[in-house]
């Protein structure tokens, strides 16, 4: 090779990129753009909350939709949320009877399923359910209206749309989340009772005198309010999904998947910190 | 030939002379991003005048009249409704000033979930709360026959062609009442007869009603038909302004190949 071509072959190899290089900064970029819209979606997030907070405050009151909402998000989820509920009552039921044999403590068993189930599985479980039912149909009912510009059509008309469809929703799911936990529990320990009165005689009579003995309203009362917190993330998070859709039918998907899948997330997230919280306020 | 700067009226010397427009738009800009749409854009309208904004695909009318009804915001300049600044208004504040207008969008915007009554009673249920549903259903039957639709006041929106959304649409436009009427393409993606059946629509409202309207539209027939003044808008201003006379009269290049279509 003559000394003109060594020099080129050099000169190349010093203008060309650094491959090991490259990997880095491009990953370094992702990084700055995920962190910066990671920033934008919580600030974008509370600039909607302050909006949705101020509309709901003011009057005109939307009293013929919230109704409306209330009977959406709490009579029509009552099925699944009964049915979950059961079933979280059963498992329950049959895990602690197998549990508490291998430890010699039966006798334990109302006890353990009625603080299983209303402590920590009929909230969660309760939460969950809404988020996959209320949330999806929220996010999807909004950005379905954003895209098809009905949203602006409302607020064209000298409506607020803060007011009339996200404070409405979010409202909703803050007051019907309670009640459904609280018959998501009901069902939980009835089938739960059923269970293990199907393998060993236990009149209810019994089991609810077990279970509860003991107990106080403190118990009981915070984990199944703290679902209040649920209802506003589920609310909020897929309201502020639908309202902001972009993008036509695939917006609108999307929208409804990150109402599910974003709510759901933050609902367990809350949860370790409401549960540290109750812990703490009411031992 | 009567271009922008020669016919259109700054809205301090309207007020000067005792007869403000119902909208001034005043050195409008407005970007998206790194695209401006609108750069500068004066425009006026008086109470009982038809505007009709004309302008190839892009060129911000649509995005004119969601400045106008307040959707969203300018960059700069100022939006005098009826005499009221709505730069600045919160959403709550607008609803007052957007109670004197009626906007009919591009694909009507229909609520899917409500029947072609409860759309067109939507407005009066929020702000005729004083109208018992007797003296409600009438009016919505009345509005209904204003645009030519009558028996269909039970069916949903997608079971309507979309001519008859148009005039749901217009009709629940027209619900409160407005000074001021705004028309995203009424003709758009409709037949020739239907595109005619609105048009005559829109005239026959303008007489009885003497509203203030900006129409928007691709359509040079209909622009012709219903408009007492066109604005032919070209990279975010207005390249002429005035009748349609005036705009054939035009030597500019564009507005020659603009009226050939």
């Amino acid at each position: 090779m003559s000394d003109t071509a060594v020099t080129a072959v050099a000169a190349n190899r010093r203008n060309a990129p650094d491959r090991r290089v490259m990997p880095i900064a491009a990953i370094s970029t992702s990084a700055i753009a995920f962190i910066g819209d990671f920033f934008e979606w919580f600030g974008n997030l509370g600039i909607f909350f302050w909006r949705v907070l101020r509309a709901g405050l003011t009057p005109p009151y939307e009293c013929r939709e919230l109704i409306r909402q209330l009977d959406e998000v709490g009579s029509k989820s009552l099925p699944l949320v009964a049915l979950a509920g059961s079933a979280i009552g059963v498992v329950i039921s049959l895990e602690a009877r197998y549990s508490l044999s291998r430890f010699g403590a039966k006798s334990m068993f109302p006890a353990t399923l009625v603080y299983s189930v209303i402590q920590v599985m009929g909230p969660i479980i309760t939460g969950l359910v809404v988020s996959g039912r209320v949330g999806a149909g929220i996010g999807a009912e909004l950005a379905s209206m954003k895209v098809t510009e009905q949203i602006d059509a409302i607020e064209a008309s000298a409506i607020n749309p803060y007011r009339l469809l996200a404070a409405t929703r979010i409202l909703a799911c803050i007051l019907m989340l309670p009640l459904l936990t609280i018959a998501a529990d009901a069902c939980g320990l009835l089938t739960g009772w059923f269970a293990q009165a199907l393998v060993e005689p236990l009149s209810f009579h019994q089991f609810v005198e077990s279970g509860f003995k003991g107990a106080t309203l403190n118990a009981f009362l915070p984990p199944t309010l703290k679902t209040m917190v649920y209802g506003f993330i589920i609310g909020l998070i897929a309201c502020f999904q639908g309202m902001r859709t972009r993008g036509g039918a695939e917006g609108v998907g999307r929208a409804a998947t990150n109402s599910v899948v974003l709510g759901s997330l933050f609902l367990m997230l809350a949860d370790v910190v409401l549960v540290k919280f109750i812990l703490v306020v009411f031992p | 030939m009567a271009t922008a700067q020669s016919t259109s009226i700054l809205p301090e010397e309207l007020e000067e002379s005792g007869r403000e427009p119902v909208v001034a738009v005043q050195d409008i800009h407005k970007s998206f991003g790194a695209h401006k749409v609108l750069n500068g854009i004066n425009l006026t309208v008086n109470r009982g005048e038809t505007l009709a904004v004309l302008g190839r695909s892009g060129t911000g009318k649509s995005v004119l009249l969601r400045l106008i009804v307040g959707l969203d915001k300018p960059d700069s300049g100022s939006i005098r409704i009826c005499g009221e600044d709505i730069a600045g208004l919160t959403i709550d504040q607008l609803g007052g000033i957007r109670k004197k207008m009626g906007f009919l969008f591009q694909h009507a915007a229909l609520y899917d979930s409500l029947s072609v009554a409860d759309n067109v009673a939507f407005p009066l249920l929020h702000h005729n709360k004083a109208l018992s549903k007797s003296e409600r259903a009438d009016r919505v039957s009345q509005l209904l026959l204003e645009v030519g639709l009558d028996g269909n006041l039970d069916r949903m929106p997608s079971d309507i062609s979309g001519g008859m959304q148009k005039r749901v649409g217009l009709a629940r436009a027209l619900a409160l009442k407005p000074e001021i009427l705004l028309l995203d393409e009424p003709t758009a993606g409709l037949d020739p007869i239907s595109s005619r059946e609105i048009d005559e629509l829109i005239l026959k409202l303008q007489k009885e009603r003497q509203m203030a309207s900006i129409v928007v539209t691709h359509d040079l027939f209909s622009a012709k038909i219903i408009s007492n003044r066109l604005a032919l808008l070209d990279q975010g201003n207005v390249l002429i302004e005035g009748s349609f006379e005036d705009l054939e009269r035009s030597d500019i290049a564009f507005v020659k190949e603009f009226l050939k279509q």
